[in-house]
């Protein structure tokens, strides 16, 4: 079993289950919607092949292009927090003693195992007017006020005649919120495995020879973790991209993201051809990232194998 | 030689019994084969039966009944629209129900066999999306207005004015998360025929709604009656029946349907084609537009039922509550959705991703 080119037979018995599931299940109902992109609508319910660009041409329209720049800056934030809180996260779940190390990994991943409905339908409780953060807050108004009414000033008014909640839902707070509590795990992950395969020896020397802990972090730690990194943002900033469900439930009037035009091609509108459009372009720039990764982290390790 | 003849005996008797079997088969009645198994697929909305409705069906005919729920008729819709996967009736919307026979996708129903037809009030038993009602039987209809929570209004909010045009109630209005729809009661704020598919009409509801939109909190996808409930919103575009619901757990809660005029809907009992039951189909057709089993679903999802003799049977408060029922005047100012072709629908999708993108 050591090498499939000794051992074809061992190859294929694994390898072709999960290749013709891959096939019937994956590929060929994304090659039946990407032929559906250069189809047109014939009635109510047909769709004609015949291969025109016009929905490629209306998907690239500056009315969708604006909303496809909406998304990526939403799924960009959503990364930048994500890679920012989740490397925090990382190193933190790095070096604490081995014997904690499982039980932090569970609680980053235990979110992870509640249904995402259920998980974004959470955060609507908390963040909405009588919420739970608007809840607490209410009372430490309460007792500030009761604070003040011992000192004598109530009358004063200084914390207000009213407590006013905080407008926390239905707006792009409560969508990037909501994005980054979904995607966190995405980043921590990659990141602790890179971490973790990190050489300590490293920073040993590096803290010997005199740099500091952040130049230490800075020139060695951030580097070695590089391609976690990597793998990490793009595990992250591409389904952020095409979350739909967080910018419905949680999103205001201003949070369209291109996934929710995308649903509506295939609902209301009714216009699969230009769905399928909408969507092969975001897989398109999708393709595009992963092979720019690609093509980095081949340099990457030519310039290593010369070293 | 014993062993020879044996096998040989036991193996042309085997075949000479399949002969017989199959004779007798291609000769037995044909309607003991026809029989369907007694099941049902249902596709309804949510919150949309009564709640005993289907178990008593259960017991009286022994059909079991499997329900699976849809949010809206989009996706119902759009489930079908590639082949019925197996369900028996359905229930889709006035102008769906339009769509849907356009496309050939329901199947006539044999009215020989709903004797609970003579049930029906006369208004409803014809319609003008379904002339003859060939393909569809009324379930329930209603209207969309405006809730809104007495105590944090000047007055009843009565016009679409304070949804659309003015900022008295700033980000504590919802609206509804359908394109149509919105644009519709735009269309009859404005004063314009609720299907009018004049562009510069579009236009002119699209740019309407961008004004209004910084006041708008939220475009509710059918939630807007919690959203009122809880206090978010204090004035919301619904369905009469959702704030209906609310209205039963609150009594600070109002309904009106404004003087413009609102959507008149219907929803209708259909059987898609390929429906693998449609002899039970139709005994669970009959059996809703059945006065007791009427009554028993209306009292329960408080929409106004078409079906007079479950009315009979009802209570006063259910047949006089106006957020049911309305007055004959303001059913004489709403309207009712119609299809109005693909090149409709296309352009009312553009003005809402316009209106959500700006």
């Amino acid at each position: 079993m050591d090498s499939w080119r000794k051992n074809p037979l061992v190859f294929w018995v694994f390898a072709v289950p999960p290749a013709v599931w891959l096939l019937l299940f994956f590929l060929t109902p994304l090659a039946l919607i990407w032929v559906f992109s250069f189809g047109e609508k014939s009635g109510l319910i047909d769709v004609h092949i015949t291969w025109t660009a016009d929905n490629y041409m209306r998907a690239l329209d500056p009315l969708y292009l604006q909303i496809f720049l909406k998304s990526f800056w939403f799924a960009g934030i959503t990364t930048a927090i994500c890679l920012v809180v989740g490397f925090v996260l990382a190193i933190a779940i790095t070096f604490a003693p081995g014997r904690h190390r499982p039980i932090l990994l569970l609680l980053v991943m235990l979110p992870f195992w509640t249904n995402l409905l259920i998980r974004t339908y959470a955060l609507i409780a908390i963040l909405r007017t009588k919420g739970s953060v608007n809840a607490a807050l209410e009372q430490f108004w309460g007792w500030g006020n009761g604070l003040l009414a011992l000192l004598g000033v109530e009358h004063l008014q200084l914390l207000g005649d009213r407590f006013e909640p905080l407008h926390l839902l239905y707006n792009n707070f409560a969508v990037v919120a909501g994005l980054v509590y979904v995607h966190l795990p995405f980043m921590v992950l990659p990141l602790y495995a890179a971490l973790d395969r990190m050489d300590r020896s490293y920073i040993e020397a590096s803290l010997d020879l005199g740099a500091s802990q952040l130049r230490t972090f800075r020139s060695v730690v951030i580097p070695l973790a590089a391609p976690g990194i990597v793998s990490g943002v793009i595990i992250t900033f591409v389904p952020a991209l095409g979350s739909f469900l967080t910018p419905d439930l949680l999103g205001g009037t201003d949070s369209q993201m291109i996934a929710n035009v995308i649903e509506r091609q295939f609902k209301s509108a009714n216009d699969w051809p230009f769905g399928a459009a909408l969507s092969f372009v975001l897989m398109y720039i999708t393709f595009f990232a992963i092979a720019l990764r690609s093509v980095w982290s081949a340099r990457r390790d030519a310039r290593e194998a010369l070293a | 030689m014993t062993k020879d003849n044996r096998s040989r005996f036991s193996r042309r008797s085997f075949l000479a019994a399949l002969g017989a079997t199959a004779a007798g088969l291609k000769f037995s009645p044909r309607l003991a084969l026809a029989e369907e198994p007694p099941k049902l697929n249902f596709y309804n909305w949510d919150t949309y039966i009564g709640e005993d409705t289907l178990d008593n069906f259960g017991d009286a005919t022994g059909i079991d009944v499997t329900m699976d729920l849809f949010a809206d008729n989009d996706e119902l819709f759009a489930k079908l629209k590639g082949g019925n996967p197996g369900y028996d009736v359905i229930v889709p919307t006035n102008d769906y129900v339009e769509r849907m026979i356009t496309a050939g996708m329901l199947v006539p129903v044999d009215h020989s066999r709903i004797t609970n037809v003579s049930n029906i009030d006369p208004t409803f038993r014809d319609a003008a999306f379904d002339p003859g009602r060939k393909y569809s039987l009324p379930y329930m209809w209603g209207t969309i207005g405006i809730g809104y929570r007495k105590s944090r209004v000047d007055s009843v909010p009565d016009s679409w004015k304070w949804v659309f045009d003015s900022d008295r109630y700033a980000r504590k209005i919802a609206l509804m998360g359908d394109a149509p729809t919105v644009i519709q009661m735009g269309m009859k704020y404005l004063g314009y025929p609720l299907n009018d598919t004049d562009p510069a009409h579009i236009r002119q509801v699209e740019e309407m709604l961008i004004r209004q939109k910084p006041d708008v909190l939220v475009f509710a996808e059918d939630n807007g009656q919690d959203l009122l409930l809880s206090g978010e919103v204090d004035v919301v575009m619904e369905w009469n029946g959702d704030i209906l619901q609310v209205m039963e757990e609150d009594d600070d809660i109002g309904y009106v349907v404004p003087k413009e005029g609102g959507l008149l809907w219907q929803d209708c009992l259909c059987i898609p084609t390929g429906a693998p039951h449609p002899e039970n189909a139709h005994v669970f057709i009959n059996y809703i537009l059945d006065a007791e089993a009427g009554a028993e679903i209306a009292s329960f999802i408080q929409y106004a039922t078409p079906n007079a003799a479950a009315r009979k049977l009802l209570p006063a408060e259910y047949n006089t509550n106006p957020a049911i029922f309305p007055s004959q005047e303001t059913i004489e100012r709403c309207e009712v959705a119609t299809y109005n072709g693909a090149d409709y629908t296309r352009m009312i999708d553009e003005a809402y991703t316009r209106i959500m993108a700006s």
